[in-house]
């Protein structure tokens, strides 16, 4: 009877899956990681994390597959896809049967949603790179984001190198991870939750020089919010300086209302403590 | 005038501008200062009218000694004038880009006085830009047309991409809309900033640390539908640019009415906006997929076909090249098939060495079969389309948002009614094109 694996939500966790698919000759029915609060019917194998088993699969990944076939498994583990564990893993088995032919192989349902997936979690890290917005709050750039995919990896060397001068920190309130960057270090870091202080003059001036600049640069003649949408999907909308309104509502402390889904208060966030709720 | 104010008159004067890009260039950070530039370019945002936003798109000042018909800050035009200074410029640049809101800087400008004066007042923007506050992003400088050959160096070797706009497709039009300007005074800094690239790269072959000249290269723009010049004419040119000058792009810019000159379009007319995206996608073939201007359009026709797109139109035309075996053509063949991008072209030849593709393969591979399906043979079970000839294939390709241009306009066809059905749809295929 086939089993659920439960492992740590690490790259080096799966490789022990991996190995242990190969140990006892099976394939899991599902993988579970500390983040699935689902129960399942299959009785449930905790798999443990050794170190050493892991670098020693990712060795041969790379030497009997392919390095290519490395960073699609380790990028995969940062997609949104639902079951990336399974396909991984079955991706991985594939390619040992393969070689490093396997990542070329697109006609295979596999290795296909696997390249699909990664492909969607680079282009919204891409999309990101231009839909961040920072503001200024004593001297250092704050950024909050809602990605479907755990972009903030592929973030930190863009962001790195274009403010290597500055303290920065971008908030990914979907998974709950901070990008923390100042002089030389940077860390992704788990946050619950992230209140901003009130923007200064300064930083509201160049909000509104901004948002002047957004909505004077439009052709009216040419108004097309289909075009607008494909390439810049709603959902990016929230947390962007340009959709605010100028008049920054200001909220009270003690206040504990939910965030309204207007544009202006994008960057309002409630003082409570906590993780916040999906709104 | 506050620096808001002038922004706003500054970018309405410069929205005319089409590109955007933020493309072609890879410099790194530094610690020193701040920015970098990623050969592929990144939006920043979209307008309301779905283009990208990825620089800082303003003029230096919209006053203007120039009196072109066509364009908006003409001397003749009654509009607030503004300039900014040098220093007002990059500190706005500066902290756009620390927001993140901006790649860059797209920096044009009126004639203030002297093409001379002007320029030089956007190489101090550039100077300060670059040598004081060390930023390292993104910039697209104009070349204005006129000034002195040191000037244009001088703001080539602080920008990343130069561009002098040709304006109108051909000299008759160039001397009825801009008396002021000439085929010579703008094809002479063009030629010029070539002559400089060419020569830049030659010299990083031969020093490494030879400074940069425009590495981003050079493009321009042309106004499309102001002057009754035709799609073919505008191609032929656009080939041409592309081989003799080496451009990196050519824009083309539907034209919006903004003068009430008896020989330009009544203000009120709708911009050419598909003439505008047909061109487009001939400057795509043009540059992606191996295609000649001559092979788009020739002498007996002139303009594109309204409802389908070239490369369709090309290929309904050549059927005897047709159907293309996806399993065995080369690269180049099969990005000539409607349906197939450079993307899904590669795809398909990675692909085939492991296993021979199917029709549903193909869909995978994000092949669009709605067209590609008339122009292919795959293996797998064979579903010929019976009787194809030009006008089936031509009804077929027409996409969707252009359906409701045919005459007939969508009415349900009764079995009962006594005029034939095929009578309006035999009739559009000659006629529109």
């Amino acid at each position: 009877m086939s089993a659920a694996y439960s492992y740590d939500g690490t790259y080096g966790g799966l490789l022990c899956c991996l190995s242990e698919t190969y140990e006892k000759k099976e394939m899991p029915a599902e993988v579970l990681s500390p983040e699935d609060t689902q129960t399942t019917l299959y009785p449930v194998r905790e798999i443990a994390t050794d170190p050493e088993k892991a670098a020693r699969a990712d060795a041969a990944i790379a030497e009997k597959i392919s390095p290519a076939a490395r960073e699609l498994a380790r990028l995969g583990l940062l997609t949104c896809l639902a079951q990336k564990e399974l396909w991984i893993l079955r991706f991985l088995r594939l390619g040992f049967h393969y070689g490093g032919d396997a990542v070329f192989m697109l006609a295979n349902r596999t290795v296909l949603t696997l390249n699909k997936a990664v492909q969607n979690l680079k282009n919204e890290s891409h999309q990101y790179e231009g839909f961040v917005r920072f503001s200024v709050f004593g001297g250092a750039l704050t950024s909050v984001i809602e990605p479907k995919n755990r972009v903030l990896p592929l973030l930190a060397p863009h962001f790195c190198d274009r403010y290597a001068n500055e303290a920065f920190l971008i908030y990914d309130r979907t998974h709950g991870m901070a990008l923390v960057y100042q002089a030389d270090r940077r860390e992704i870091i788990p946050l619950d939750d992230l209140i901003l202080p009130e923007p200064d003059e300064k930083e509201l001036e160049y909000r509104r020089l901004w948002r002047t600049m957004y909505r004077t640069i439009a052709i009216r003649e040419r108004n097309n919010p289909k075009c607008r949408r494909t390439h810049m999907p709603k959902r990016y909308w929230k947390y962007l300086t340009e959709f605010q309104s100028d008049d920054f509502p200001r909220r009270r402390s003690g206040e504990n209302s939910p965030v309204r889904k207007t544009a202006g208060n994008a960057l309002q966030l409630p003082p409570g403590r906590g993780k916040m709720k999906e709104y | 005038m506050d620096v808001l104010e002038k922004l706003k008159i500054l970018t309405d004067a410069a929205k005319y501008d089409a590109a955007c890009t933020s493309s072609g260039v890879s410099r790194g950070g530094a610690k020193s200062g701040m920015g970098n530039a990623c050969p592929a370019g990144v939006c920043h945002s979209f307008a309301a009218d779905g283009r990208c936003i990825s620089l800082l798109k303003v003029l230096m000042t919209n006053c203007c000694a120039y009196d072109c018909k066509f364009c908006v800050n003409r001397r003749s035009n009654d509009v607030p004038r503004a300039a900014f200074t040098p220093r007002e410029l990059a500190d706005l640049t500066m902290n756009f880009y620390r927001r993140n809101y901006i790649e860059g800087l797209f920096l044009s400008s009126g004639i203030l006085g002297t093409p001379d004066n002007t320029c030089e007042r956007m190489i101090e923007t550039l100077r300060i830009l670059r040598e004081e506050y060390r930023f390292r992003g993104y910039i697209h400088a104009k070349a204005i047309p006129g000034a002195d050959g040191v000037l244009i160096s001088a703001l080539g070797a602080l920008a990343d991409r130069m561009s002098v706009n040709i304006e109108l497709p051909s000299q008759k039009s160039l001397s009825l809309l801009a008396p002021q300007k000439s085929k010579g005074a703008i094809l002479g800094p063009m030629g010029y900033i070539t002559e400089k690239i060419k020569q830049n790269s030659t010299e990083i072959v031969k020093y490494r640390h030879a400074p940069r000249f425009a590495p981003a290269g050079q493009s321009t723009q042309m106004i499309v539908g102001a002057t009754p010049d035709t799609d073919y004419r505008i191609l032929r040119l656009t080939e041409g640019l592309y081989r003799r000058y080496g451009l990196k792009r050519v824009f083309f810019s539907a034209y919006i009415p903004v003068s009430d000159d008896p020989m330009l379009p009544l203000r009120g007319t709708r911009p050419p906006l598909l003439r505008e995206h047909r061109l487009y996608q001939a400057d795509w073939l043009l540059r992606f997929y191996g295609f000649q201007a001559e092979e788009l359009l020739d002498e007996g026709h002139q303009s594109f076909h309204p409802l389908i797109d070239p490369k369709c139109n090309w290929a309904v035309d050549h059927m005897e090249r047709f159907p293309v075996d996806v399993n065995r053509a080369p690269y180049e063949t099969l990005l000539r098939v409607p349906g197939v991008g450079v993307k899904s072209a590669r795809r398909i030849v990675s692909a085939r060495r492991f296993s021979s593709l199917r029709r549903e393969d193909l869909k995978k591979l994000g092949v669009v079969l709605k067209r590609a399906q008339f122009f292919i043979r795959c293996a797998g079970r064979e579903e010929r389309l019976p009787g194809l000839t030009r006008e089936t294939a031509l009804r077929a390709l027409i996409s969707d948002s252009c359906r409701s241009l045919l005459p007939s306009g969508g009415e349900q066809l009764s079995l009962f009614d006594s005029a034939p059905a095929g009578e309006e749809a035999r009739r559009w295929p000659e006629a529109s094109r």
